[in-house]
C-alpha cells in the first residue's frame, strides 16, 4: 500500500512539473476570468491543481502517518491529483490565527469560528452544486445559521457532537437525568466533579438557567445581555468550589474517571468510548435540559492557491466513505444517512446517534457570542467572546 | 664599533601596517578594546533578551479586537489597569507566590541536609554517586516526572495506598500537589549550588570550632550556616523562579488551581488577547527583579 504510494507519486513527478507550467499558461489566460467572478462563487470548475493546503482539528485529516491503519487522505489523493498538507489545531482561536495568514485553502471550522471566518472576509461562498455528494447530506445540517450567512452558503458540514453528561454509575446514584448534578447538586461530589475548560462552557450553565430561570429571559445560551451573563457566572462560581480538575485534553478526562478521581460532568461520545468500564462504570445521558455541542463545516480560504483542488476536498470529504472514516474516528455523528454503512463499527451511527432529528434538535451547537445579539434581541447589547474569557479566568479565580 | 652595535641602531622602525595601527590604538584605549570584544556576546543578548523583553513591554500597552483578533497598536493603560485593580489578579499573584515560597522553603530544607552529607561526610567514591543520583532525574522529561506524580496522588495512588494505612489522607490534586510536585522537579537545581557551597567551607573552620569547644549545631550555626548563605540564596533563585513561572505542573496535578503561567497560556491561547497576556507575564518579570536586586546585595549572583 505504502510503496505503491511512493512509486506513484514519483512517476507523477514529471508529470506535475508539466500540470504545474500548464498551470501558469492558465492561470496567465484565466486572469480575467477571475476578476469577473469575484462577486460570487465559481459555477463551474478548473483543472485540479497539484495540491491542497488543510487545516483541521485533530483527527480530521488523516494519511496514515499517525496510524497506518487510519488514512482517508492516500485514496483522494489518487483519485483527484491533488496533493494534500495539512495542519492541526487545538482551538478556534488558533485556528482563526493561522487562516489569516493565508497559507491554507480548506479550513474545518466549528460554529463558534465560522462567523469569525465570514465577518473577516477569510472565507469565500462555496457553490454546493457544483459538490454532488452536498445532496446526500442530512438536510437539518444545511442552511444552519453557522454555515450559511445571508443565504449564501459558506462551507458544507462535516459531522456534529454533543457535550454530554458522563457519570459514574457506582459513585453517582441515582443516576442523574439533569445538568443540576453538576449545578445546584454538586457538592454532594464535592472535588470529583469536572467540566470543560473553555470559555465557551459558560453556555453550558446559560443552557441550565434557560431552563430553570425562565424568568431571566434567556433565549439562546450564545446571547446572553449583561444580567444573564452575571447570573451564568455565579452559578459557575458556586459550581468551581465543587471541581476536582477542569478539562481540555479529552485523555486527561479518561484516566481521571478511570481512577475515580472524576465521577461526574461534561464529556464527548468518544471519551465515553475510550473508558475502560472495568475500570469505572461510566454511563453517559442527554439530560432533559438538551446540551450544548459542535456542528463542524469545511470552508474554503478566500486565499486559496488551489480552489478546485479545495472543492475536490470538499465533495470527497462529503463523500459516505470518507465522512464515515473521519468521523467514525474522531467521533462524532457523521453527516449523511449513507455514511453508517461505510461505518467499520455497525452500531457507529446508533452510539452518535446520527440522524436523530430529536436528539439533534435539543443540541445548542457552539457559536461565537458577539455584541450583537444572536438571539435577534436589538434592544440590548450582548456579552461579546473576549468578555466571555475574561470572566472564565475570573470563574476559575 | 661592534657590528652587533650597528645592527642594533639600525633595527628600522616597524611598519605601520594597519594591524599594527589598530593594535596601538586598541593598547592605549582600553574602554574600546572591552567594548569590541563584548560587542558579539552583547549582541546577541540584546536581540534574544532584551528585545523580547521589551516587545512585551511594549505589546502590554496594546489592545485587541475581539471580534476580527486584530492587534490594535495604538497606546493603552487598559491592560495595566485591568491586572492592577481587579482581585483576580491579585488572587492568582499571591498563590504564585505562596507556592513559589514553599516550594522554595521546602526545596532548601531537604537540600541542606543532602548536601551536607555528600560535601563533608561522604567518601569519595560516595560522593560521586550521589551527585550522580542527584543529577539522573535530570535525564527525564519534565512531563513525564509531573504525570508520574498525578499518577502518585491520584485517588488509587500509591500515596493515598499507604497513608490509608497510617490513618492519614492524601493531599490529591491541589496547591499540596503543585508544591510536592514542584519541589521535587527543582531539587537538583537547588543541591548542587549548595553543595558546591559547601565543598568551599574549608574542613580546618570545621575542626578548629570543634577545637575551641562548640557542638555541633552552633559550629554549623555559627561557622558553616553564615557561609553558606549565598549558596542557598543561589538554589532558591532557580527554584523560586522556575516555580513562578510554571504552568504545566499546575495543570497536571494543581486540580482546578490557577497560576500566573496559566493566565498568560489562556488569554495567548483561548482568547488570542496577546497584549493582557503580555502584561500578565510583566508580573513574575517585576517580582524577579525585585528579588535579584535584593539577592544581589549579599553576593550571591557570584555562586551561580
Amino acid at each position: 500500500m505504502r510503496t505503491k504510494t511512493i512509486t506513484g507519486r514519483r512517476v507523477r513527478g514529471p508529470g506535475m512539473a508539466l500540470a504545474v507550467s500548464s498551470l501558469i499558461i492558465l492561470a496567465a489566460c484565466g486572469g480575467g476570468d477571475s476578476d469577473d467572478s469575484a462577486g460570487g462563487p465559481p459555477t463551474k470548475l478548473g483543472e485540479n491543481e497539484s495540491k491542497v493546503s488543510i487545516l483541521a482539528w485533530p483527527g480530521y485529516v488523516e494519511d496514515g502517518s499517525n496510524d497506518p491503519k487510519v488514512d482517508w487522505v492516500t485514496p483522494f489523493e489518487k483519485e483527484t491529483g491533488c496533493e494534500v498538507t495539512s495542519k492541526a489545531y487545538g482551538t478556534s482561536d488558533e485556528a482563526f490565527n493561522l487562516a489569516k495568514t493565508g497559507d491554507y485553502d480548506v479550513i474545518a471550522a466549528s460554529g463558534d469560528l465560522t462567523a469569525r471566518m465570514v465577518a473577516s472576509k477569510e472565507a469565500v461562498e462555496v457553490n454546493t452544486d457544483l459538490i454532488p455528494n452536498y445532496e446526500k447530506v442530512y438536510d437539518f445540517l444545511k442552511d444552519q445559521e453557522w454555515n450559511t450567512f445571508d443565504g449564501k452558503h459558506y462551507g458544507v458540514p462535516h459531522g456534529y457532537g454533543a457535550n454530554l453528561l458522563m457519570y459514574n454509575a457506582d459513585e453517582v446514584k441515582p443516576a442523574p437525568t439533569s445538568w443540576k448534578a453538576v449545578f445546584e447538586d454538586a457538592s454532594k461530589y464535592k472535588g470529583k466533579v469536572t467540566a470543560y475548560d473553555s470559555p465557551i462552557y459558560i453556555a453550558d450553565a446559560a443552557l441550565y438557567l434557560m431552563k430553570h430561570q425562565p424568568d431571566l429571559g434567556i433565549e439562546n445560551p450564545y446571547a446572553l445581555d449583561e444580567k444573564q451573563f452575571a447570573a451564568a457566572v455565579d452559578i459557575l462560581k458556586e459550581q468551581r468550589k465543587n471541581i476536582g480538575e477542569y478539562w481540555a485534553d479529552y485523555l486527561k478526562e479518561i484516566s481521571a474517571f478511570e481512577t475515580g478521581d472524576l465521577v461526574i460532568g461534561t464529556t464527548w461520545q468518544v471519551i465515553v468510548n475510550s473508558i475502560d468500564t472495568k475500570k469505572a462504570n461510566v454511563k453517559a445521558i442527554l439530560p432533559e435540559e438538551g446540551a450544548t455541542g459542535w456542528s463542524d463545516t469545511w470552508m474554503i480560504s478566500s486565499k486559496a492557491k488551489s480552489p478546485n483542488c479545495a472543492y475536490a476536498w470538499l465533495n470527497y470529504i462529503d463523500s459516505p466513505k470518507a465522512n464515515a472514516a473521519a468521523t467514525e474516528y474522531f467521533g462524532e455523528a457523521p453527516n449523511s444517512e449513507e455514511a453508517c454503512d461505510f461505518a467499520a463499527d455497525k452500531s457507529f451511527c446508533d452510539t452518535y446517534k446520527a440522524g436523530d432529528e430529536e436528539f439533534a434538535s435539543q443540541l445548542w451547537y457552539w457559536r461565537t457570542p458577539v455584541e450583537k445579539c444572536l438571539d435577534g434581541r436589538t434592544d440590548v447589547k450582548c456579552v461579546d467572546y473576549a468578555e466571555w474569557t475574561k470572566a472564565w479566568t475570573e470563574i476559575k479565580g | 664599533m661592534s657590528q652587533g652595535d650597528v645592527a642594533r641602531a639600525a633595527v628600522p622602525p616597524p611598519g605601520v601596517t594597519s594591524a599594527r595601527r589598530l593594535s596601538s590604538l586598541l593598547s592605549a584605549r582600553p574602554r574600546l578594546r572591552l567594548s569590541l570584544l563584548l560587542s558579539a556576546p552583547l549582541t546577541w543578548l540584546v536581540l534574544i533578551y532584551v528585545v523580547a523583553l521589551a516587545a512585551l513591554l511594549v505589546t502590554a500597552f496594546w489592545s485587541v479586537d475581539s471580534f476580527t483578533g486584530e492587534l490594535n497598536r495604538s497606546f493603552t493603560l487598559e491592560n495595566i489597569r485591568e491586572i492592577t485593580t481587579e482581585s483576580l489578579y491579585r488572587t492568582v499573584t499571591i498563590r504564585t507566590l505562596t507556592v513559589a515560597l514553599v516550594v522554595t522553603v521546602v526545596d532548601v530544607a531537604i537540600a541542606l541536609p543532602i548536601a551536607f552529607y555528600m560535601a563533608k561526610i561522604a567518601s569519595r567514591r560516595m560522593q560521586r554517586i550521589l551527585l550522580i543520583a542527584v543529577l539522573t532525574p535530570l535525564w527525564a522529561s519534565y512531563l513525564v516526572k509531573a504525570f508520574a506524580w498525578r499518577s502518585v496522588l491520584s485517588d488509587v495512588g500509591i500515596l493515598e495506598w499507604s497513608t490509608s494505612r497510617l490513618g492519614l489522607e492524601s493531599p490529591g490534586y491541589g496547591l499540596v500537589a503543585v508544591v510536592m510536585t514542584q519541589a521535587y522537579i527543582w531539587l537538583p537545581y537547588v543541591i548542587l549550588p549548595i553543595f558546591a557551597g559547601l565543598e568551599r567551607v574549608p574542613d580546618s573552620l570545621l575542626d578548629a570550632a570543634g577545637d575551641l569547644g562548640a557542638s555541633a549545631w552552633q559550629t554549623l550555626r555559627t561557622v558553616v550556616f553564615p557561609m553558606l548563605v549565598p549558596a542557598i540564596i543561589a538554589g532558591s533563585i532557580f527554584s523560586f523562579s522556575l516555580t513562578l513561572g510554571d504552568y504545566i505542573t499546575v495543570n497536571i496535578v494543581g486540580g482546578a488551581n490557577q497560576m500566573l503561567g496559566n493566565l498568560v497560556y489562556t488569554n495567548v491561547g483561548a482568547a488570542n488577547n496577546l497584549p493582557l497576556a503580555a502584561a500578565v507575564a510583566l508580573i513574575p518579570v517585576l517580582i524577579m527583579i525585585g528579588y535579584l536586586s535584593v539577592v544581589r546585595r549579599t553576593g550571591a549572583l557570584d555562586n551561580l
